[in-house]
C-alpha cells in the first residue's frame, strides 16, 4: 500500500493540526506549518492552508450535518452532554464516531477529501461523509471535520500561517498578506510565485483588501503632540473602500467583504483608490451635530445583512468618516508620511460625494495635558476616546510599537449579580466561563427581581476562571442544557463602553463592550446596582 | 424502593450510615468516619475514629502526622458498628489502600465504590464486582467519549518521546498519590530502568509506596542533581508545578501529563501539555456501564462526575438510578 507513504494524505495533515494543537510556542508552530509547506504538493499544500487559515466552505457540511450524522449513531441526549463537556464538536463526533467493522479502506489525500467533500450535496452528505470518516482514525477525523465545516479554532490566525508560509518560501510576508487576498485556494499561483521562482500573481485590477494598520492601547504613557496628531476615536466599524478594474468594494477590519450590506457606500467611490475610515450612520448621538454621527446601536440595524431595503436605506444613511489613504489613482502611497497621506486626503475630498465621505477632524490640544481634559470630556460626546497617530507613520500592516495608539476613555462601571453560566470553548472548553449578570429592577429588599443585562466572558484571570467555575458548579440551582443558573449571591464589577435602550432585552437596556471588572465576593447581591442605575447613563 | 434504604443517605458533605451514626469520606469532620481512599477530597483529617485499610491509614498519617482514631480494616474484613450495620472493605482498584465499602444491614446491601477502576494496575489489587442491591457510583468520567487507551501505548509514546530528544527530558505531571507511582512501575514494566527523577512533593509517597513493597527502581530528587544529568530522563511532578517556574532548573523539558482528561484536545491545552498521556486511575465510560451491568443492583446512585451521562444510559437500559449530589469532590488532577 504505497500510498500510505505519499505526502499529500490527509493523515499527515491531521499530524500537523494535533501537533498544532500542542505546540506553545509561536516559533514552534511556524517551523511545523513551514515544513509542511516545504515537504507538501499541491495542491495539497493549497488546501491545508486554506484551511488552517479558515478559508474553506463546502455548503453541504456544516456544524448541524455533523449533529445530524451524529444524531443517527448515538442518543442525542449523550451526544449533546459530551459536546458541551468536550466544547467542539468536531473533536466530540471524532472521538465517538464508531469506528467501522472490519478492516479500514485507506486514508485520502487533503484534495482528494476536498474533492469528495466539494461534490457531496445536501442529501449525499449524509452517507459520502461517513465514507470518508470511516477511512480514517479519530486524528484524522479531527482534522477532516475541521477542515470540511471551515473553523479550525486551534489557535492558528490567519496571520501566522501567512508568516509561515513566507518563512517556508523566503519570501516578504507584506507580499504574501497583499497577494493572498486576490487568491482563491488552493492557491496554486501564490506557491508557484513563493516556491519556483514564477512571475507574482497579477492583483494590480483586482479590488483586493489590503491588510489594516492598527493601533496599540495608550498605557500611561505621555507623548509629545508635536510628533503626534490626535483624532477622535469614532464608535463604529473601520473598514476600507477599494475601487480597483471598475469595482468598488467595501471590507470589514477583518477582510470580509461586506459592499452587499452597504450598497450606497460601493456605489459612492468612482475611481482608483483604497481608503481607511470609519463607517457610521448619520445622526447627531455622537459628537452632537457636529460629530454627526449615531449611536453604534443604529449602525447595528446594518450590519451582517445580505440585502438592504429602501427603508433601511433611508433610515439609517451611512457614510464613512475618513482616516487614511494608501492607494490613490493607482500610486500606493503606504510609505509617505502620515502627515504627507493626510494633506492628500485633504486635497482628495473634493473628488467625493460630501453625502457619503467627510474628514475625520484632527483634534487641536496645545499639549498633553489640555488633550487629557478633552478625552475625559468625550464621554458626553459619546466619543470611544482617541486616536494617537505618529505624523512621520507610514501605512504598514498590523501593530507596530511607537506609530498608531488608541487612548479609549475610561469604562463606566456598575456591579451585577451572577445569574446563569455557560460553558466556553476553545481555550475555556469546559470551563463554566460565559456569564450572565442582572441588575435589580427596584429596591431587592422589598421583593424587586434581577433582571439580566448584559452576558461576559472575559476580563478575569485564569485562575479567577478556576474559581468562577468551582462557584458556579457548587452554586447551582438549575440547569437547562448547556446553562447553569447560580444561587444569585455573587456580585461582580462589569466594566463597558456605553449602554443603550434595547428592545431585544427584558431589561430595557443593552451595555457595549461588557467585561468582568473585578469579583466582589466580599459584596452581598442585594447591595448590587439597580437597573436605574444603569439607565442613568445612557447617552442615546 | 427507596423508602427500603432509609437507613442511608446522601447529603451534601457525604453519604450518612443513619444507624451506625457514620459517614462515608465526609469532607467535614465528624466523630465516624469510613474513607475509601486516601486521596485528600475523600480522606479529610479530624474525625473522631477513621475506618480504613492499613494502606490508605498510612497513607492518611503522612498527611496529617497523627493516626489518632485510626482502626485499620483489610480487604475482606468486615467490621460491626452501631445500630447493627456491617462495614466490609473491598478492593477498588484505584491507588493504593482504595477499597469499596460493602454495607449490610436488615438483609439489605449497598456498595458504595469510591474511585475505581478495572484496569490492571501494579501498585494495588483490581477491583471485585460485589453483588448489593444499591450501588454507589462514581461517574469522574461518565461520558462515552472517554475511553481510556491501553496504559502500555501511552507508556510506549513517553520512552519514544524520550528516545527522540537525548537532550531535553519529559517532565510529567502527574497525582502525586496514585498516578505518579503506577507511571513509575509501568515505566519499569516496559523495560525502563533509568534513574527517574522527582520534583519533592513526590518523595514521601513514593517512599510509602517502597515500604508497601511496590518496586519504583531507582528514583532520584531533581533538587540533588544539576541540569546535565537529567537530559534523557523522566521526571515526575504533581501537575501543579508544570507550569511552575520550579521547571525551569529542568534541561529544556518536554511538558507531558498523565490523565484521563487529556482524551481531550482542550483540556491539555489548557495545562499547556505538549505530550498528553491518557492515563487514568478512574473507570472509563466501559468500565462504568460494564460494573453497573455486571454488578446489577436493584438501584444505582450516581456521585462525583458526569451524573448526567451515566444516568441517562441508566434510563436507556431500563436501569433504576439517580444523581447524587455531593460538593467538595474534586477530580481535576486525575
Amino acid at each position: 500500500m504505497h500510498a500510505a507513504r505519499a505526502p499529500g494524505l490527509m493523515e499527515r495533515f491531521a499530524a500537523l493540526v494535533d501537533a498544532l494543537v500542542y505546540t506553545r510556542s509561536r516559533n514552534g508552530k511556524l517551523d511545523l506549518i513551514a515544513d509542511y509547506l516545504r515537504t507538501t504538493p499541491d495542491p495539497d499544500r493549497g488546501w491545508a492552508l486554506a484551511a488552517l487559515t479558515e478559508g474553506l466552505d463546502f455548503p453541504a457540511v456544516k456544524a448541524g450535518t455533523i449533529r445530524g450524522l451524529m444524531h443517527e449513531r448515538i442518543d442525542p441526549v449523550l451526544w449533546t452532554l459530551s459536546r458541551d463537556f468536550v466544547g467542539d464538536t468536531a473533536e466530540t463526533a471524532s472521538l465517538l464516531w464508531p469506528e467501522p467493522p472490519g478492516d479500514r479502506l485507506p486514508p485520502p489525500t487533503v484534495s482528494e477529501a476536498v474533492d469528495l467533500l466539494r461534490g457531496m450535496t445536501r442529501v449525499s452528505v449524509m452517507s459520502d461523509l461517513p465514507r470518508l470518516l470511516d477511512r480514517l482514525d479519530a486524528t484524522g477525523r479531527f482534522a477532516l471535520i475541521k477542515l470540511a465545516t471551515g473553523a479550525m479554532r486551534i489557535g492558528i490566525s490567519a496571520r501566522l500561517a501567512k508568516v509561515a508560509f513566507a518563512q517556508a518560501f523566503g519570501v516578504p510576508v507584506d507580499e504574501v498578506e497583499e497577494y493572498w487576498h486576490g487568491l482563491e485556494p488552493p492557491y496554486t499561483p501564490l506557491f508557484h510565485w513563493a516556491a519556483d521562482g514564477g512571475a507574482p500573481p497579477d492583483t494590480e485590477n483586482l479590488p483586493l483588501f489590503r491588510p489594516f494598520m492598527l493601533a496599540h492601547p495608550l498605557e500611561d504613557a505621555e507623548l509629545d503632540l508635536t510628533q503626534y496628531a490626535a483624532e477622535w476615536k469614532w464608535d463604529g466599524i473601520r473598514v476600507q473602500l477599494v475601487h480597483a478594474g471598475g469595482e468598488t468594494r467595501v471590507y470589514s477590519r477583518s477582510g470580509e467583504d461586506i459592499s452587499g450590506s452597504f450598497p450606497e457606500m460601493a456605489a459612492a467611490l468612482q475611481f482608483p483608490a483604497v481608503l481607511d475610515g470609519e463607517l457610521l450612520v448619520r445622526g447627531s448621538h455622537q459628537g452632537g451635530e457636529e460629530g454627526g454621527a449615531a449611536s453604534f446601536n443604529a449602525l447595528q440595524q446594518r450590519l451582517g445583512r445580505k440585502s438592504v431595503s429602501k427603508k433601511m436605506l433611508g433610515e439609517y444613511p451611512a457614510f464613512v468618516r475618513l482616516y487614511d489613504v494608501l492607494i490613490l489613482d493607482g500610486e500606493d502611497v503606504r510609505g509617505l508620511t502620515w502627515e504627507m497621506r493626510r494633506r492628500r486626503l485633504e486635497e482628495m475630498m473634493p473628488r467625493l460625494p460630501a453625502e457619503r465621505f467627510d474628514l475625520s477632524r484632527i483634534v487641536e490640544a496645545q499639549d498633553f495635558a489640555s488633550l487629557t481634559a478633552l478625552r475625559a470630556n468625550a464621554r458626553d460626546d459619546a466619543i470611544e476616546g482617541l486616536m494617537l497617530k505618529r505624523r512621520d507613520s507610514p501605512y504598514v500592516a498590523g501593530r507596530r510599537t511607537g506609530l498608531w495608539y488608541k487612548w479609549k476613555r475610561d469604562p463606566l462601571l456598575i456591579d451585577c449579580v451572577l445569574m446563569y453560566a455557560q460553558r466556553g470553548s476553545g481555550k475555556r472548553s469546559s470551563f463554566y466561563s460565559d456569564y450572565t449578570f442582572g441588575c435589580w429592577d427596584g429596591d431587592p429588599d422589598e421583593g424587586a427581581e434581577l433582571l439580566p443585562v448584559g452576558k461576559a466572558y472575559f476580563g478575569f484571570s485564569d485562575e479567577e476562571l478556576k474559581w468562577l467555575d468551582r462557584h458556579v458548579r457548587n452554586h447551582t440551582v438549575n440547569r437547562f442544557g448547556p446553562v447553569r443558573e447560580t444561587d444569585r449571591s455573587l456580585v461582580f464589577e462589569v466594566a463597558f463602553d456605553s449602554v443603550h435602550l434595547s428592545k431585544r432585552h427584558k431589561s430595557g437596556v443593552a451595555m457595549r463592550f461588557p467585561r468582568i471588572s473585578r469579583i466582589r465576593s466580599d459584596k452581598p447581591a442585594h447591595e448590587a446596582d439597580r437597573i436605574s442605575a444603569l439607565k442613568a447613563l445612557i447617552r442615546d | 424502593m427507596i423508602a427500603d434504604f432509609s437507613w442511608i443517605r446522601s447529603e451534601p458533605h457525604g453519604i450518612h450510615i443513619l444507624p451506625a451514626d457514620s459517614w462515608i469520606d465526609p469532607v467535614h469532620p465528624v466523630a465516624h468516619a469510613l474513607v475509601t481512599h486516601g486521596h485528600a477530597d475523600h480522606a479529610r483529617g479530624g474525625h473522631g475514629v477513621t475506618v480504613a485499610t492499613p494502606e490508605t491509614l498510612a497513607i492518611m498519617k503522612l498527611r496529617y502526622a497523627t493516626d489518632e482514631g485510626a482502626q485499620p480494616v483489610s480487604y475482606g474484613e468486615s467490621i460491626k458498628l452501631r445500630g447493627g450495620v456491617t462495614a466490609t472493605f473491598i478492593p477498588a482498584g484505584h491507588v493504593l489502600g482504595s477499597a469499596q465499602i460493602l454495607l449490610e444491614h436488615a438483609g439489605e446491601r449497598v456498595v458504595v465504590t469510591g474511585d475505581y477502576k478495572r484496569r490492571p494496575d501494579p501498585t494495588c489489587p483490581p477491583f471485585e464486582v460485589t453483588p448489593c442491591d444499591i450501588l454507589v457510583t462514581e461517574a469522574t468520567f461518565g461520558l462515552p467519549l472517554f475511553i481510556h487507551p491501553p496504559i502500555a501505548e501511552e507508556i510506549g509514546k513517553l520512552i519514544a518521546r524520550l528516545a527522540a530528544n537525548p537532550d531535553r527530558c519529559v517532565l510529567v505531571g502527574a497525582y502525586a498519590l496514585g498516578k505518579a507511582q503506577r507511571v513509575i512501575a509501568e515505566l519499569r514494566a516496559a523495560g525502563h530502568h533509568d534513574p527517574i527523577y522527582l520534583h519533592g512533593a513526590m518523595e514521601r509517597m513514593c517512599r510509602l509506596y517502597q515500604e508497601w513493597g511496590i518496586d519504583l527502581g531507582e528514583l532520584r530528587l531533581v533538587t540533588d542533581h544539576d541540569r546535565d544529568a537529567m537530559r534523557g530522563s523522566v521526571v515526575i511532578c504533581p501537575p501543579s508545578a508544570l507550569n511552575d517556574r520550579w521547571s525551569r532548573r529542568l534541561p529544556d523539558p518536554i511538558t507531558a501529563m498523565a490523565s484521563g482528561w487529556m482524551q481531550v484536545r482542550q483540556r491539555a491545552r489548557q495545562r499547556n501539555v505538549e505530550l498528553p498521556l491518557v492515563i487514568s486511575d478512574h473507570a472509563d465510560w466501559h468500565e462504568l456501564t460494564r460494573t453497573i451491568e455486571e454488578v446489577n443492583p436493584a438501584e444505582s446512585w450516581i456521585t462525583h462526575g458526569r451524573e448526567e451521562a451515566l444516568l441517562r444510559w441508566c434510563e436507556l437500559n431500563q436501569r433504576q438510578a439517580r444523581a447524587l449530589a455531593l460538593v467538595g469532590y474534586e477530580d481535576e488532577d486525575d
